[in-house]
Parts: C-alpha cells; structure tokens; sequence
C-alpha cells in the first residue's frame, strides 16, 4: 500500500493529510481530520448522509476516492455555520423540528442548500425527488420538506427586500 | 402529587421550542455512535459466517493473531460460560443472555448467514480486515430452512436441539422449531362463527423487515488494568448496555461504566446489543480501548429485525354490525433464537375492539434468519394488519362505513383489556370521531384512486426510571435522565421541568447520564420515556419547588406554607409582610447560608400507562398497467394524551406512519438458495425515499391521561400500527379486488390484478 | 493500491497495460461499492478525469461526442444536447440520486456492463458509437457492443473507453427513455425501455429503434420493435405488434428485483409508453 499525500481545501482552508489511495473521502474526513459531521449509513451511495459539496457539486464522500480531492474544495455540514451564525436552512430545521434523531440531518442540510443554491423556489417534487437520496427514517420527511420550502421562501423574501 | 402539579393553566407545554440538542445536531457536532475516537484506540473487525446453517468444527486464529498491527483475537470461547437461565428484562423484549452471546460471537454452531464467528483488533481498519481473512473456520454445513411453513415441517432441520415447545399443556419429548406457543380464550368463538350473519376468513402473510435506523451500531470500549472498564455507545438504554455486556463477559456492574452517545435511530432495534462485548474482549486482551462498528451490509444480516407471519383469522359479526366472534391463529418467524415473537401480536390483534367470543393462538417459529428484536409496536401491527383488513372485507359486506363499523365495537373505558382488568381513560371513540369528520376522509377521490382506513392500538408501558434535578448556582437547572433520547425526549424533559419551576425552558439544561451517574432507568422504549420519567422529572421539579419555598422561608424566617410559588419566585404570604419576592436566582445564590445544594432525585415504577390509538387515512393511485402504488394523500389521527411538544409528536405519528407505509409496499428481507441475504443494502431494501410520499398530515386528538402530571400518554409506537392495513385496504379499494400478502410490491400486485381478469 | 491521474489517453493507456490489475475510473459510483464490499480488489486504479478529451459534451459532424467521463448531471447543462437527444440525458439523469449523478458518468454506465443499467438502453437506441483508445490505437464500435455480459466488456486489455458519439439528427427526431422501478427513485431498474424515431410531417414514423435494459445479459436492440412502428402513426395496432416483438425478444432471470413474467410484460409495457412519449417530442418541431 501507498501513502499518498494530498492537498485541498476544506471549509476554506488548507488542508493536507495522508492517506491510502482506496480511501474514502467520508473516512478521510471522519477519521484523519476529525470532522465528524458527514456520517457514514450506509458506505454505498444509497442514503446521502455523508452528502458534501466538492468543487461546488454535490456529492456522497462515501463515493470519492481521497487522492481524487487533490486541489479540490470540499465544503462540510461544519462549514455551513458562518461566525456561529446558522444558515437559515439550520435554522429551519430547527423552528419546525425538522429532525428527530439528527443522524440524517447534516446529510440533508448539505443537499438542500445546494438546491436552493441551484433553485431558489423549488416546487414540492422538485425538493421531493432532489432529497431523494437522502434517507431519513425518523421524521417521514414530512417536516423536512417543508423546512426546505420554507426557507427557500424566506430567503426568496430576503433578495426582495434587500 | 404536589399542589405545584396541579396547576392547569400551562405556559410551556404544548408550545413548540427550539430542542435543547438542536443546534449541535444541525451543526454536525452531536456525537453518536460512530463518532467516538480515544487516543491509542485499536479497530476492530468481525468474521461472519457466510452459512445460513452451520456446524462449527474449528476456528485457527493463529495466523491473524500473527499478523503484524493485530493485537488482540476473540471468539466465543472468550466469553464466559453463561447460565442457560439468565435473561434480561428490556422493556418490551427479553433478552436471553446465552442467545445474545451467541449473536455476538457463535459457539458451537451457526444459524444464519452473517452471524459472529471470530473477531480481531488492530492498528487500523485494514489490518483488522486483512486479519479475519487469516483465520480459518471449517464448518460442517448443515441444512437450512427459512420460511416459516418449512420450519414446521416434521422433516424439517432443527436449529436448537434443545427447543422443546413451551406453552403446550405437555412439553414435547422431541425438539423442533416451535420455541412456544400462546393461546387466549373468551367465549365460544366456533359456536359464535357459526351464529354470524357474516364471516370474513382470510389467511394473511408479511415478510419480515428491519428498522432501518440510519445510524449502524458502533461503540468504543476500553478495558484498565484492574478490569474496570467503559463503553461509549448509541444504544436504547445505557443500563441494558451494561447489564447484557457485563453478563456476556462476566463483569461486576459497578465496574463497567456505560456512556451513552446520540443515538441515529433505533425504533426497538437498539433494545439489544451486538458489538460491545467483543469490544470489551478485545480491549481486555489488547489492553487498549477498541472501536468496533457495524457496516450496513452487516446491520442488515446480524442485527434483529421484525418477524415475518403468516395469520389465518376468521371475523365475525352480526348484520348490524357487532363483531361476535373472532377465531386467529398466528405464526411469527422469529429468526435463528427465540426473538420477538407472537406474544404481543395475541395480546394486540383484537384488542380495538369489544368481541364476546374469541380463540387467538401464536405460535413462535424459529429458522436460519438474524434473530428478531423489538421493532417499533413490536408484533403488534402483523396481526391488526390481519384485523384491520377483515374488518374493511365486513365493512364491505355489510355496506357500512368502516369507521362506523370501528365505533360500534370499539373498546371504551371500562370495557375489559386484554388481562380482563377494566380499561382506563382510552380515547378510541374520540380519535374515530376525528378521523371520521377530517376532511380527508370525505374528500372525493381520483381515476384509479382507492381509500382505505384502519385503527391501531398499542399497550404502552411505564417502568423505573430515575430522575434528577439540581438548580445551579445562578437559578438555572440541569434536569438528568437515564434514558438516550431518541427523537426529542430532551425538549419534553426540559418543558416539563420548566413548566414546573416556572422558569424559562431555556434555563434548563436536560442532559443523558451515564450508568454511573444516576440510577438505573429501564431502556427508551415502549412509548415509556416522556410518560414514566418525564413522570418523574415533574415530581423531582415540585420537590425542588418545595425546597426553594422553604429556603425562602428560611431567608425570610416564617413558615414554608407561608411561601407560595409564581413565576419561578417565592412569594411570602405571611400575615402583614411586605417582602419582595425571592427569585430563583436569589435563592439558590444563598444555599451556602440555607443548607446546602438544592436538588432532588426521584424514582419511579408506574404501571398505570394507558393504551394509545390511531386512525389511519390513506389514499393511493394504483397504474393498473403495472400494478405500481402511489400513496397520493395520507392522514394520521392519533390519540396522545397530552402533546407536550406537538411538533416532535406529528414527527412521531409521520415517521411511524411512513415505515408503516414502507412495510407495506417495498420493504422485505430476501434470501437466496443458500440462506444468504439477498438485498442487505438500502439499494434493495427499498424504505421509502423523499419523492414516494406525498405530505404526512397529523392530527393530535388529546383526551389527557388523568394521573400524568401533564397528561402524557405514550405516542410513538402506534402510528406504525394502522399504515399497513390502511395501505392495503386502500390499494383493495382502487384495485377492486383484495390483497392479503404483504408487501404490496408492483409485481405482486400486477400478477394479482391479471390472474383475476 | 496505487491511483493514477494521468493526464492524456497515451499516458493512461501506458498505466492500463502495465500496472496488474490496472481498473479505468470514471464517477465511481459503482467501482468504489465493488471495491469496498470486496468484489473487486484493483491493483491500481486510472482515474481518466483529468484527460480533457472524456470531460465534457461538444457538437460534432452534426452529432454530438460525450466525454466518458461526463458527469451525468453535466450533460443536462447541454441545451442543444437535451434538445436533440432528451431521452439519453433522461436516462442517464435517472441513476441514483443528485448527488451520485454528479459523479457517475454515462461511460462508467456502459463499462459497468449492467443489464439494467439505464443509460445503456437509451444509448443503443440512438445508435451511439463508442470511441475507445487502447495499445493499438483507436477503435470505435456501438454501444450495444461494448457489454459482452454481466459485469463482462469488449474491452481488451489497456483499453478504455474515451468518448461516445452521436449520430447526426434528422428533423422531426426524438427519443425517450422509461424504466420500471419499485419506488420513485434510488432503484435499480426492473426493466428499461429506450426509444428512438424519427417521423415525416403526416406523423408517420419513418424509422425507429428500440432498445431494453434488465431482460438479457446485456441491453438489447429489438430491431423488429422497431420496424412494427415504422410505416404508422403509432396506432394501437403498431403499437402491438411493437409489443409482442418486444416481449419476444425478453429472456430475463428470477431475482430479487423483478420476476420474469414482470419483466416481459413491463417491457411491453414501458417500450410502449416510451414510443409514445419519443413520437409527441419528435412531432413538438413540426
């Protein structure tokens, strides 16, 4: 086995670390860099908890290779929060106890910004069928998908005003 | 009960706050099972047997505990020699300790594919893994058996050359795979079927399916040199993670001390335990703390789903609609041991309902599966799903509405529950009255659309909890519970509580203990927590509202009955005083002069848990070109008691309700040829996705427990209850024909739907 | 394991030929689940992303080349793409979930050699070819050569698959792609269904194909489905003989995902909905 030694930039800042090529991105943040927030249920791509932005796409880190994060940004559910501040999707979820045990939650938290980065005023099945890589067992999804509209209303609102 | 208690007008409960543990669970910094890392910590890795049905001739560890970076090797011969006897008691379940060994690390035989044969620990993950392809097992193949039928079968192969059936009225000499069987009686139920003016006889199946937390177990133990020890796990109940570790291993409690982490889901799957004693081996051997966690792939094969059944019921009633006979017999695979079987499904199957005449047998059958374990409203929605689908059929039959149908036999107070003591304050009638005037249920239906409704009901328990409450220095308070919180019990803890001091919910930090920092607490389970020790956070928070008085009183120098409690501040009403009030603040600044800390630790053991029912709505489209079912609107009615955080009981009711909905469409274990599981991954172990469903609406009917401080009855189970029946009556309804066979997948019901035309 | 990013076809070609047991990446979305439930144990892993030539979608000869490498999701950012060929960009935009669509690519799709992969069915259907580098140079045959079985390529040994190209499209052309899954997304697809025709201005369907996915070891070109359309307006009479050459054409297996009698019959089924589906698109333009 070879150790491979890769530069990137998580959350915004420099990172370097080490790693075996076979290895995960998901493992590479959990366990090499301490950012537990991405979580690992299922390690195949089916269910969206390890969901982070690399380059601006979102994807499963369960499904990235480490080396093939040289050179890439890669943005985390512990970068979401800026300066203590929630993003006001966190803070949604909150409001409207969008997560019963929270295993799910930086998962969803990651996809949904992404799409409301994409698609300020998704519709219902749009925000259905985007999230539906996304497990949760807990809420029914019920809450969630109206915390994602609703937020996306807010800030809708927000661009208005401003 | 403290006067504190029976104040009615509430300023908290029923409000909907942010949840105490919210912003670290939106922030990625709640740490759960997975999450835990110590310092020097080894990983550890489990050999599975690749064999439905085995015969283990011998384990060679000797490579693998050669290999460089491994430290330490386990099998079951690490264990020690447990009592045959030994169970414990998990809320719903028991768990008997030789078969919860025996799902840690095999003994002498394997009885599924992916059962534990040996483990390792090591440096790192790869080493671990290279590791168990280092020891050689050879086994002794045995024949395997799966379906329930086949089990039966007098040629069948035994699992468990000790299984006598239990329950008959002579033990059998000769063992089979019928660990029990159950039967109830009232009446004359064949006399009674004969009588009815409708009979509905049907036989029903279900397939067994797994509770599909999101979070797979994983725990980290670490063993001292003077056999003290720890684990840090996500479980259930940190108690029943230290009584079955400890009795695997053979530890003293005192010297194992569990920490429980946030646990990513559970619902009954948790009850149990799978990892931490060989985590306690291995550190013990190792001498250094382990890791240990499970893979989905593993979840799916070794840990305890819910049985599959095959129910035959006969229902019968009078052409006015009174239901006068009920004859059902159940028949639950259970898995590899004697699991979570029929037990619950004979007492629940007809418990909705006043029936004078009634014959229910169950019966537990063992075959080369995972060993079942608690899943939500543990067997209970198998055999209401039998039910709750026959009594649409008598509906039908009858021309009567289905919820009207509901409540002219509906169980009321009084009516005799299952042990035959009257039945409490159960609120039945109310939540089918809520169904019946929802606009859903009158709401017109599509092309290819069909409704269905069905009822639940689940036993809820109580059980010994131990609760704590301190008021800090500045007035604020920390409310300690021994139970993991779930899905939000921390923000009904911390409501309660400040609903009692009167204080802010946010001056009140409620926090999980460990084993060794609070006493001992049955597991979160059985709808029990926010019932049995938010019981107990209301009697600790009066008790400490009865101190504050009397440290007023003692600030003040007049009598503790002359203090009276508002506002979170002691009030003097002693004749001619004019102190200004004490605030919290004030008095719990001044203990030092007032003697001492002001705390209060309360246990409690009710029994009194009152039943809790559901009214399911749902609606489905059905493309009768390719037999596929889309839920299109679905309304769950649940009867709650009191909500004490309304929006985390709608979570209960919509989650419920959307496994329930998944049981009933896609959701089932597959095996193959050999015994393997065939779909051990959320790829083809289809639970539902965002874009299947539509809205979850809820709607709480709150008819309070009378002797709850706030009236809580247990919430979380039934809404998984009614969703399989409402499912099927529903997809029966726009097919126009009946299904009995679950789950509903599209090819089942498109080869249902031609073989009719 | 060692990984590798070369940075041009000779370079990767080099890497595939002399490292044992060399895998060509793309997305990974498949490769990384095989590698990491133990089914596949490369020795050294060519991630071709970084060659520019497999990144991205470009008009060419009044067709269309996609980069193999090509995250699905990108090829929805292709408007001329979409227009000509929606069906394909469907098909490929039905995988898993968004966030493994940014990964997996249509190639990877193809090399994966899946029965039911979903873009394979549509791919054949519009007569793609695939362009593939190798030891001896450049070869290019169609898609529907490329999987020789399940989980088995026409790839010899330091090849890979570079490009995938798309024929010139006629007036009046279209396609579509449907496939029978159990939920409504995150499935694996029971049966595919991928259309392509091409009608004159009276509506009659001056040529067709037709290709299915998950009903044989690989995805299948039904050429007499096909041809029963060519000549009508897609009448129900077509329309059945379309589907009885179709369900001829089936010999899928028993598994967990779908039995053999709902397979046939869904790929009569979805074969027919897809039709009429390609048919309204190719006759928006008039």
């Amino acid at each position: 086995m070879s150790t491979v030694h890769i530069h990137t930039t998580v959350n915004g800042d420099p990172v370097d670390f080490l790693s075996e090529p076979h290895t995960s991105l998901l493992n590479v943040l959990r366990d090499k860099l301490d950012l537990t927030g991405s979580k690992e249920g299922c390690g195949s791509g089916d269910c969206g908890a390890c969901s982070v932005m690399l380059d601006g796409e979102l994807v499963c880190s369960c499904l990235v290779l480490a080396p093939e994060a040289e050179g890439r940004r890669i943005e985390t559910i512990e970068g979401m929060a800026q300066e203590g501040q929630l993003h006001p999707l966190q803070q949604k979820f909150l409001d409207l106890g969008a997560l019963q045990c929270g295993f799910c939650t930086p998962g969803f938290l990651v996809a949904a910004k992404a799409l409301l980065e994409r698609n300020p005023d998704p519709t219902e099945e749009e925000t259905r069928y985007w999230l539906a890589g996304n497990l949760c067992r807990c809420t029914g999804y019920d809450k969630i998908i109206r915390a994602v509209m609703d937020t996306a209303a807010e800030m809708r609102q927000e661009r208005v005003s401003a | 009960m403290s006067g504190v208690l029976e104040k009615q007008e509430l300023k908290i409960v029923g409000t909907r706050p942010v949840r105490p543990d919210g912003a670290d669970k939106v922030t990625g910094k709640a740490v759960y099972g997975g999450d835990y890392h110590l310092p020097g910590m080894l990983w550890g890795a489990v050999l599975r047997s690749p064999h439905a049905h085995a015969k283990i001739i011998s384990i060679d560890t000797r490579k693998a505990a050669a290999l460089s970076g491994v430290k330490a090797v386990a099998t079951h011969s690490d264990f020690r020699e447990s009592d045959d006897s030994d169970e414990i008691n998990a809320g719903e379940t028991m768990i008997d300790i030789d078969a919860a060994a025996q799902m840690c690390l095999a003994k002498d035989k394997v009885f599924y594919d992916g059962q534990p044969v040996a483990a390792v620990a090591a440096t790192s993950a790869e080493i671990a893994a290279a590791a168990l392809d280092l020891i050689d097992v050879q086994y002794e193949v045995l024949p395997h058996v799966i379906e329930i039928e086949d089990a039966m079968r007098e040629d069948a192969p035994v699992l468990h050359d000790d299984m006598f059936t239990q329950g008959m009225p002579e033990t059998p000499k000769t063992a089979s795979n019928v660990s029990m069987r159950l039967e109830k009686i009232t009446g004359d139920a064949d006399a009674a079927l004969d009588d009815a003016d409708v009979v509905v006889t049907r036989r029903y199946t279900t397939q067994m399916v797994h509770q599909g937390y999101i979070e797979p177990q994983s725990c980290v133990a670490s063993v001292s040199a003077d056999g003290q020890a720890q684990i840090w796990c996500s479980s259930q109940g940190a108690f029943m993670v230290r009584s079955v570790a400890a009795a695997i291993t053979g530890m003293n409690l005192s010297d194992l001390r569990v920490v429980p982490l946030e646990i990513g889901g559970g619902f009954g799957g948790k009850t149990t335990i799978y990892l931490e004693p060989v985590a306690l081996v291995l550190s013990r051997k190792s001498g250094r703390p382990v890791k240990l966690a499970l893979s989905r792939d593993e979840v799916f094969r070794s840990t305890g789903p819910g049985p599959g059944t095959i129910m035959e019921l006969s229902l019968g009633a009078t052409k006015d609609g009174i239901l006068t006979a009920a004859v059902m017999d159940l028949k639950y695979q259970v898995g590899a041991f004697a699991g979570s079987g029929c037990g619950a499904g004979v007492m629940h199957a007809l418990g909705c309902y006043r029936i004078e005449n009634t014959r229910v047998t169950g019966c537990d059958v063992v075959s080369n599966m995972p060993s079942t374990n608690a899943y939500r409203a543990p067997s209970a929605p198998q055999a209401e799903f039998a039910v709750e689908c026959a009594m649409d059929e008598i509906a039908e039959q009858l021309g009567m509405d289905p919820i009207e149908l509901r409540e002219k036999n509906g169980v009321k107070p009084g009516d005799p529950s299952f042990s035959g003591a009257p039945l409490g304050q159960v609120a039945f009638m109310e939540t089918l009255a809520a169904a019946k005037s929802h606009p859903h249920y009158s709401a017109p239906l599509g092309p290819n659309q069909g409704r269905g409704i069905a009822a639940g009901w689940w036993v809820n328990h109580g059980g010994e909890s131990t609760v704590m409450v301190s008021i800090n220095e500045d007035g604020s308070a920390v409310v300690a519970t021994g139970n993991p919180d779930i899905g939000g019990s921390r923000a009904s803890m911390a409501m309660m509580a400040a609903e009692v001091l009167q204080i802010p919910m946010q001056k009140v930090r409620p926090i999980v203990a460990d084993t060794a920092s609070i006493g001992y607490s049955m597991l979160t389970g059985g709808s029990r927590t926010t019932f049995a020790t938010g019981r107990a956070v209301c009697e600790a928070s009066a008790e400490v509202v009865e101190i504050l008085k009397s440290r007023a009183a003692m600030m003040w120098g007049v009598e503790p009955d002359q203090v009276e409690w508002h506002d979170g501040e002691a009030r003097c009403t002693a004749p001619g005083s004019d102190e200004a009030p004490l605030g919290i603040k004030q008095i719990a600044s001044q203990t030092a002069k007032t003697g001492g800390p002001i705390n209060a630790e309360i246990v409690v053991n009710p029994h009194d848990a009152l039943p809790t029912y559901g009214v399911h709505i749902c609606d489905v489209e059905l493309d009768r070109e390719t037999g596929h079912v889309s839920v299109v609107r679905y309304t769950a009615v649940q009867d709650v008691g009191r909500a004490i955080h309304p929006s985390y009981v709608e979570g209960q009711a919509q989650g419920g309700a959307v496994q329930g909905i998944g049981w009933a469409l896609n959701e089932a274990y597959v095996f193959d040829a050999n015994g393997r599981m065939d779909n051990s991954g959320f790829l083809d172990y289809r639970m539902p996705v965002a874009s299947d469903l539509p809205m979850i609406d809820t709607l709480l009917v709150e008819v309070p427990h009378p002797t709850h401080p706030f009236g809580v009855k247990g919430v979380g189970e039934v809404p998984i209850v009614p969703p399989l029946a409402a499912v099927t009556n529903a997809v029966s309804h726009a097919a126009g024909m009946r299904f009995f066979d679950l789950p509903l997948t599209p090819d089942r019901v498109y080869a249902a739907i031609n073989s009719q035309s | 394991m060692t990984y590798h990013a070369p940075a041009n076809v000779e370079e990767a070609i080099s890497l595939l030929g002399s490292q044992d047991n060399a895998w060509p990446v793309a997305g990974g979305t498949d490769l990384l689940v095989q590698m990491r439930s133990g089914r596949i144990k490369p020795g050294a892993i060519v991630d071709i992303k970084q060659i520019a030539r497999t990144m991205g979608t470009s008009a060419k000869d009044g067709g269309f080349v996609i980069g193999a490498a090509t995250p699905c999701t990108a090829l929805l950012k292709d408007d001329a793409l979409c227009k000509a060929w929606p069906g394909l960009v469907e098909a490929a935009n039905l995988i898993g979930s968004v966030q493994v669509r940014n990964r997996a690519t249509i190639g990877g799709n193809l090399c994966n050699a899946s029965p039911a992969a979903d873009s394979v069915p549509a791919l054949i259907a519009a007569d793609a070819r695939c362009v593939i580098a190798g030891p001896q140079g450049e070869r290019e045959i169609a898609a529907a050569e490329l999987p020789a079985g399940p989980g088995r390529t026409n790839l010899g040994k330091g090849e890979f698959l570079v490009e995938i190209v798309l024929p010139p499209r006629e007036a009046m052309s279209s396609d579509a792609y449907l496939r029978s899954i159990p939920r409504t997304e995150m499935d694996i697809a029971v049966v595919g269904a991928g259309v392509s025709l091409s009608r004159d201005k009276d509506g009659v369907c001056t040529q067709a194909r037709v290709a299915l996915g998950a009903v044989a070891p690989t995805a299948l070109l039904v050429a007499d489905a096909g041809e029963a359309l060519v000549g009508s307006q897609l009448d129900d009479s077509a329309l059945a003989k379309m589907e009885e050459a179709v369900k001829a054409a089936c010999s899928p297996i028993d598994d967990k995902r779908g039995t053999i009698d709902y397979r046939i019959a869904m790929a009569a089924v979805y074969t027919k909905r897809a039709a009429k589906i390609a048919y309204d698109r190719a006759g928006e333009g008039a």
